[in-house]
């Protein structure tokens, strides 16, 4: 083979004097060559920077055999109106071939608001399920052996809370936590950043997210305590390179704190995972989670000097793109999300969630869901595609974007400590002001038909009009879940829920793991709503200073 | 010389996706409007209030999680009743057709969906107001 020096003199000439083309860009605005050849990937030195599946540093794939061995999970997001409406809609999904469980709660109960809140008027069951009580959690698994199904929660501001509840209600099951399986997403750092649902400030939230760490490690081994999300940030409007820096660079401030809470890295590392966005550009998002291994892998044991190898494996989960759907045209979903699906699982996902095609318009009727699953079990067993290992690694262009992202995330890592570290840039509104920006260039992109969304600024149907059927939740809903924690409170043990509850504001007054007396209050059905209050009598709330 | 328009973005109840909300903001202040975002997490009744406070002529809500059919109408009837019913109201969000026309029948100006172009909320409301720059 010749020198790359060759192949790039000869490529220069190719390109001035054959191809005369010009790059492209990607969706996130890296400016891309014609072609890729030997001299882009000149640097890469195979051993040290990509190496084998299962090894250090990772950037091939987590697991020795990846989907030879075991597919990925497939794992739908679900929740909605009453908790008896969503274990259906769980049963359903598992017995068409779902493997693992998600559950999406409402809006009071992201923000630790119990159902009967003045402030969850017209939001009760809305975009996920009502859980305001251990009672709640109990229907919603009714029937779901909790020892069998690993279940994944998108929960934050009271995410200690609601594992509480799960936690409880597998104890209801005769399940011990040892073996429960699952994760909650507990991320409150991209909640000030992208999400927005978050409850305490970022002192008293940080010392909770360690307290479930040393929880787990004592009682729930097996569960994953925070899940790195990188999904909400890209939805909120970041180009792929700032989804990965500041979602790794949330990670490892997470790792920062447990150290500092006297925590051996080893003893809790093993146990973060992540979560990723997979949006429209192919090419960009597979060298996004390529590239995300191998900065988590090399941080962790370079910088964290961790020593369980576990401690360095980045495993994540992946949402396709809900931001890249449209209302024109939903059909067409169905073949955005199978591409962003394809993506995922060319970058090596342990899991995925497919989107619905009716997801811009309400949460997803059976029919949607189904086609979305189907849409994954496609992917994994007609395609081919899980047959070899990173089948696209090695591509010069593939390795070229992996190491320019890497080096890109590497830049909002010096930014960011520049300013004193994540929660720091997050206090100066740094990286929300950097996803408004990004969000704001992509919109007017697409009004300038720089960008191209068919069915909404090209390729439009004259008078549409919308034909799929949509899913409605009954008001209903809202007088149900109300009458039922009018019963909670009247036939539970009111003068236990009181003491569990002043038990609990001491421990945050003071030192001790917090989830304990947090155990304690849920198992006497004290309700979410009051368990928050509780804790915010304590750590105060946190509010956001508006700006766009 | 006429007034410039004042708008008011509203981001009503519990619902965090604000990537909306900010992109139509800074749209209408890069039309020359003056706008006013009051954050995340308002009440009607703080709506309200901030709207008769700031003086302005248009309330413009975000909303994508399907409590728009409590929220829109009682923010106007809170306008209504501090006298301040002249306020047009309009929004954008997840909104159904069949919701859109219920509270178009409330007196709800334009509800815009996804995919909308600024330029398109920028007209809406230039027609509303043609008195104003």
């Amino acid at each position: 083979m010749p020198e790359p020096e060759e192949i790039g003199r000869r490529r220069s000439e190719w390109e001035k004097k054959v191809a005369k083309g010009m790059g492209a860009e990607t969706m996130s605005g890296v400016r891309l060559k014609l072609l890729y050849t030997p001299e882009e990937i000149s640097g890469l030195d195979y051993l040290r920077d990509l190496g084998f599946p299962g090894g250090y540093p990772f950037t091939r794939g987590v697991h020795p055999n990846m989907y030879q061995g075991r597919l990925w999970t497939m794992r739908q997001f679900a929740g909605f109106g009453t908790a008896k409406d969503t274990n259906a809609r769980y049963k359903f999904l598992l017995g068409h071939g779902e493997t693992g469980l998600s559950v999406a709660f409402d809006f009071p109960t992201l923000y630790g608001r119990d159902s009967d809140d003045e402030r969850a008027k017209g939001e009760v069951g809305k975009c996920g399920v009502a859980i305001s009580s251990l009672a709640d959690m109990e229907t919603l698994f009714h029937g779901i052996p909790l020892d069998k199904v690993s279940t994944s929660m998108t929960i934050n501001g009271p995410a200690a809370v609601v594992w509480a509840f799960y936690i409880a209600a597998s104890e209801k099951q005769g399940v011990a936590s040892e073996v429960l399986q699952g994760t909650i997403q507990n991320d409150i750092l991209k909640e000030y950043i992208a999400q927005k649902s978050w409850l305490f400030p970022p002192e008293p939230s940080m010392r909770v997210i360690t307290d479930i760490m040393a929880y787990a490690a004592e009682h729930v081994p097996k569960w994953n305590t925070i899940s790195i999300s990188g999904y909400h940030i890209r939805e909120a409007g970041s180009t792929a390179a700032q989804e990965l820096a500041f979602t790794l660079k949330d990670g490892l401030t997470y790792v920062e704190a447990g150290i500092k809470a006297g925590l051996d890295v080893d003893t809790f590392a093993p146990r973060l995972s992540y979560f990723f966005n997979s949006h429209l550009d192919f090419f960009e998002e597979v060298a996004k989670f390529r590239a995300a291994r191998r900065i988590w892998a090399r941080e962790m044991k370079e910088t964290f000097k961790a020593k369980d190898t576990k401690s360095w494996l980045l495993r994540f989960h992946t949402q396709t793109a809900g931001c890249s759907l449209t209302a024109q045209q939903p059909e067409n979903n169905i073949i955005r999300t199978a591409f962003q699906g394809l993506a995922a699982v060319m970058g090596g996902t342990q899991s995925l969630h497919t989107n619905s095609m009716d997801e811009t318009w309400a949460l997803p009727t059976e029919k949607a869901v189904l086609i979305a699953l189907r849409t994954q079990q496609l992917i994994a067993e007609e395609t081919g595609v899980t047959g070899v290992i990173d089948p696209l690694g090695g591509s010069y262009f593939v390795e070229a974007l992996t190491s320019e992202l890497e080096k890109q995330a590497y830049e909002y890592f010096e930014k960011i400590d520049a300013l004193g570290g994540m929660v720091k840039a997050i206090e100066h509104g740094f990286p929300q002001r950097e996803i408004a920006d990004a969000s704001y260039r992509f919109q007017k992109a697409i009004e300038q038909k720089r960008r191209t969304v068919v069915g909404v600024n090209k390729y439009t149907l004259e008078g549409e009009e919308l034909e799929i059927p949509l899913l409605k939740i009954d008001p209903e809903v809202e007088r149900e879940q109300c009458h039922r924690l009018a019963d909670l409170r009247r036939t539970r043990d009111n003068p236990k829920v009181k003491t569990a509850l002043e038990d609990l504001r001491q421990a945050c007054q003071g030192k001790d793991n917090v989830m304990y007396p947090l155990m304690d209050a849920v198992r006497a059905y004290a309700t979410l709503g009051e368990i928050c209050q509780a804790m915010k009598d304590v750590f105060g709330e946190y509010a956001e200073p508006p700006m766009f | 010389m006429a007034r410039k328009l004042r708008i008011l973005m509203a981001k009503p109840g519990l619902d965090g996706h604000d990537r909306g909300v900010k992109v139509v903001a800074r749209g209408l202040r890069d039309a020359g409007f003056e706008v006013i975002y009051t954050g995340l997490h308002q009440t009607p009744e703080m709506i309200a209030e901030t709207a008769i406070q700031e003086d302005v002529d248009a309330v413009g809500m975000s909303i994508l999680s399907g409590a728009h059919m409590v929220l829109i109408p009682e923010t106007m009837r809170l306008l209504k009743e501090k006298g301040a019913g002249d306020i047009l109201m309009f929004g954008g969000g997840i909104i159904p057709e069949e919701d859109k026309k219920e509270l178009y029948k409330m007196g709800c100006g334009k509800l815009f969906g996804p995919g909308t172009e600024i330029r398109e909320i920028v007209d809406f409301l230039k027609e509303k107001f043609p008195d104003r720059t």
